[in-house]
């Protein structure tokens, strides 16, 4: 019981990640996967500013600067965001 | 047919700022200004919003408050300023700092503030009101010209990184203005200031407003990252 609401939460939040990420970066659903780089999603720095900050009023959380250092792919980003929740 | 906008003028409470202040009220856009009083006179088309740019959380509570009684800044015109003039032997550390910290970081404040609301709409116009003498010095305002000089450079490093977002930045280098700032001169000062520009005239504040009001219009998309002196020819060649 307890497993299947901490994965339905999990998977909730990736939805709500996913559209942020689909809205800021204007890529397909399909193709923000948690393995995918911002590099193959054709993201520049600015953009990742935008998605953190996207991400940031969506899930009422606060990312410093220094935390995004390394922060290279979608899974990376997801768990940062979600470790704040 | 102009859009109307969202304009934020800082320092709009007198002088340079003042006129802008008008001229986009009068275009028909909804124009705040802010002064460090929180006061304003000849103000009844403006929504006039206290900050003192040499403090962040001001600055946000400001800009937060004009978001929410007119919307997301669409036009920031970074124009609050102060001298504090002396000869470079006789500047306190702190006379050079504060002329820095209210000109030159001040407007990095304010246009970080705003950006953001600019990059969701992918649309922005962002002015910095330097001055001719932040490309050509002056003796007794090595602060000043610092601060102006700086925002140059400020300037076209905004408008490098927001460029993709549909936001301009742009710098206009008013010459010598008949304002407050210039009355405090003497008759000698101002002679001599007259004699090097060639109209042969100090400007109004209307005609430097102009100047913005054209950056800040639908038809400068194209325009970014250029300085425009408004002086009467004082500072070609």
């Amino acid at each position: 019981m307890v497993t299947n609401q901490w994965s339905n939460a999990v998977s909730d939040n990736f939805e709500r990640f996913k559209k942020c990420a689909v809205d800021v970066l204007s890529v397909d659903e399909s193709a923000v996967v948690p393995e995918a780089t911002f590099e193959s999603l054709d993201a520049d720095s600015l953009d990742l500013v935008e998605l953190v900050m996207a991400l940031e009023e969506e899930f009422d959380v606060n990312v410093e600067e220094e935390e995004l250092e390394g922060v290279n792919t979608i899974q990376a980003a997801f768990d940062l965001v979600t470790s704040k929740l | 047919m102009v859009s109307a906008r969202v304009v934020l003028v800082t320092g709009g409470n007198r002088g340079i700022g003042h006129a802008i202040a008008k001229r986009f009220a009068a275009a028909g856009h909804q124009v705040a200004i802010t002064s460090r009083s929180g006061q304003a006179d000849d103000s009844d088309d403006l929504l006039v919003v206290q900050a003192d740019v040499t403090d962040s959380a001001s600055v946000d509570a400001a800009v937060s408050e004009v978001e929410e009684k007119l919307g997301p800044v669409e036009i920031l015109v970074s124009n609050a300023g102060i001298t504090k003039d002396g000869l470079v032997l006789r500047m306190s550390d702190d006379d050079f700092m504060d002329v820095i910290d209210a000109n030159l970081n001040g407007g990095f404040r304010v246009a970080k503030r705003v950006s953001k609301g600019m990059m969701k709409s992918r649309w922005g116009r962002m002015i910095f009101i330097s001055s001719i003498v932040g490309l050509g010095g002056q003796a007794g305002q090595a602060n000043y010209a610092a601060s102006k000089a700086g925002l140059i450079g400020m300037a076209k490093s905004f408008a490098k990184e927001f460029a993709s977002r549909g936001i301009t930045a742009n710098v206009v280098c008013p010459g010598p203005i008949e304002t407050d700032m210039l009355a405090a001169l003497t008759d000698a000062q101002r002679d001599a200031m007259l004699s090097v520009v060639p109209v042969g005239r100090l400007g109004q504040g209307d005609e430097i407003a102009a100047a913005v009001e054209f950056l800040a219009s639908d038809s400068a998309a194209y325009i970014t990252g250029t300085v425009l002196p408004v002086d009467g020819g004082y500072s070609m060649g």
